[in-house]
């Protein structure tokens, strides 16, 4: 546990230091790299009032993009337009486009369920099944999905968990109930339920924020470890966290995108001045 | 000021151990009916009830000895009949209260449901009379547990509604997130996660109408012996009662008294199930 802790941070600088030497100055992803998001345009609005005005950004494929702004800035209605969660809110309306590897996600013919079968989310207030137990909670949604055959279901739960960094704490408990764990395990064992359906994409809306450094640090290391296989967009408040843990940093600020580029460029050299005042806590 | 201070001291203990007085007698009134009823139920109807009363048919009047086993048994095919209808209607609504329907129209449903809670069930009672009895020439079963049925599907309604608007939203979103369907969601989550509290309103609903005597009057009718079609009149126990109980015979009046006797012991047993299902309620939902 001393040496994870201790691993992270390090691991950071060198990554940094390898990404300060990469000239990296463009303010979109560098075109060449495989897109998974293309966003244009988008827009939302909650009844009248508009939570995202005119976003244009693209997002790149096996990379950490982190979304920071401060609070009602719509980085959580950005994330949630991804998979399309933003719907379950009465009276939402969407402008604009937002390809998945090219699909339109915003199409008439595409069903909502199978937007979320792509792009995977775990929550900030860690959510497992509460009348489920631990391995329950990882197959439930290729259970719910039509997967019947208990042997898949049961190399996909070890699978999952192991990805989550889970399975040696948890192997000998699964048929605990997935509430006993403590938080930071059932924040992971959130992570391997949305891994368990394979998607493309892992949305985390504030994921550590309810979790203390120990279990945030493990997080972060999974994070890490995962966007060799996902790609991940994470919304954060904290933005230490988004300088450890992220490739790309998109700054919102009322609805709007003020910044995008390399995380390293955003908080060492960032080009707007609202960016620079955030960053350096001189608001938010 | 310090004498003062002792004054208003002495008179604000006397306020107090009045005020307390009176709640406790008041808590007792609250009581004491439950224990008066349980009393006398036991003093006049246990010595009626015996192995008889629950496997004979009734005795003409006169013959001593007999019992209730068609009331019983009718009572339970009433609750069953009236399960069939009032189940799925009221679990459905309830969620459609819950998670489905505009906040206009919820709060229209919600009213109207609130009004049938409150209307008197003989009411049911004459209302089952005129759209089935009158119609299909007979009293018969279905039509008691129709009325039945009828009067639990707003319970049954208003508490699924309740339990299910407990689910924190985070399960629904959890489960939406993984490409499950809403209508998916919605069972296999949020009704599993909720389905303790359904469950309870369910049996309150069933304990509330297998005391109902007033709707069956017009409807099931009451039969004195075993009913063995459910389009003919059948027996209930409240029915049984009310009949044995305005009867002028004494044994007649024994067997009420045990009839009684053995319906709100079932009514009893019910809520304290409810009582064991409900003491994890807040720990299993939160």
């Amino acid at each position: 546990m001393v040496n994870l802790v201790m691993a992270t941070p390090e691991r950071t600088v060198v990554e940094r230091a390898e990404r300060a030497i990469e000239p990296t100055s463009t303010s979109t992803a560098e075109p060449t790299m495989p897109l998974t998001f293309q966003v244009k345009n988008l827009s939302v609005w909650y009844g009248e009032k508009r939570a995202i005005d005119d976003v244009t950004l693209d997002i790149a494929s096996n990379a950490v993009t982190a979304i920071i702004g401060p609070s009602g800035c719509g980085k959580s209605t950005f994330l949630r337009c991804l998979n399309r969660m933003h719907e379950l809110v009465p009276k939402t309306h969407v402008d604009g486009t937002v390809l998945l590897q090219g699909d339109d996600l915003y199409s008439h013919s595409v069903d909502p369920a199978m937007v979320r079968r792509r792009v995977g989310m775990v929550f900030q207030k860690s959510n497992p099944f509460p009348t489920m137990s631990i391995g329950e909670n990882v197959v439930i949604g290729l259970r719910l999905n039509g997967v019947r055959n208990q042997k898949f279901l049961n190399e996909r739960l070890e699978k999952s968990l192991r990805m989550a960094a889970l399975w040696d704490e948890v192997k000998d408990d699964l048929h605990k109930p997935g509430t006993s764990l403590s938080g930071g395990q059932q924040q992971r064992l959130c992570i391997a339920r949305a891994l368990a359906v394979e998607p493309e994409v892992i949305l985390m809306d504030e994921p550590c924020s309810a979790l203390d450094p120990i279990a945030t640090a493990k997080i972060e290391e999974l994070i890490h470890e995962l966007k060799a296989q996902y790609t991940i967009v994470t919304v954060t408040h904290n933005m230490q966290q988004a300088g450890r843990v992220s490739d790309y940093t998109a700054f919102f600020y009322l609805g709007r995108l003020i910044e995008f580029g390399p995380t390293t460029k955003i908080f060492t050299n960032p080009s707007q001045r609202q960016t620079e005042d955030y960053i350096t806590g001189r608001f938010g | 000021m310090d004498l003062g201070r002792t004054d208003n001291h002495t008179w604000r203990k006397i306020k107090s151990a009045l005020a307390s007085t009176i709640a406790f007698v008041s808590a007792l009134l609250v009581i004491a009916p439950l224990g008066l009823v349980f009393f006398h139920l036991l003093a006049n109807g246990a010595s009626s009830v015996n192995w008889d009363f629950f496997t004979k048919l009734p005795k003409p009047v006169g013959v001593v000895g007999g019992g209730m086993a068609n009331a019983i048994m009718g009572s339970l095919e009433l609750l069953g009949l009236a399960s069939v209808i009032g189940i799925p209607v009221g679990v459905l609504g309830g969620v459609y209260l819950a998670e489905y329907g505009s906040a206009r129209v919820n709060s229209l449903l919600r009213f109207v449901a609130d009004v049938l809670n409150g209307v008197p069930s003989i009411t049911w009672g004459v209302v089952v009379y005129g759209l089935v009895v009158l119609r299909f020439k007979g009293f018969s079963a279905y039509a008691g547990g129709l009325a039945l049925g009828l009067i639990m599907v707003p319970l049954i309604i208003r508490t699924t509604e309740e339990v299910i608007l407990l689910v924190p939203n985070g399960y629904r979103e959890a489960a939406l997130a993984l490409g499950v369907s809403r209508w998916k969601t919605i069972v296999h989550i949020v009704m599993k996660t909720a389905s303790k509290g359904i469950i309870t309103g369910i049996l309150l609903a069933l304990a509330r109408v297998g005391g109902e005597t007033a709707p069956l009057l017009f409807t099931a009718f009451g039969n004195r012996f075993w009913n063995h079609n459910l389009s003919e009149p059948i027996a209930a126990l409240p029915l049984q009662i009310f009949t044995y109980a305005i009867s002028p015979y004494d044994d007649w009046h024994r067997q009420a008294w045990a009839g009684a006797l053995v319906l709100v012991t079932g009514i009893f047993c019910v809520n304290v199930v409810v009582r064991i299902l409900t003491r994890g309620r807040t720990a299993s939902l939160v």
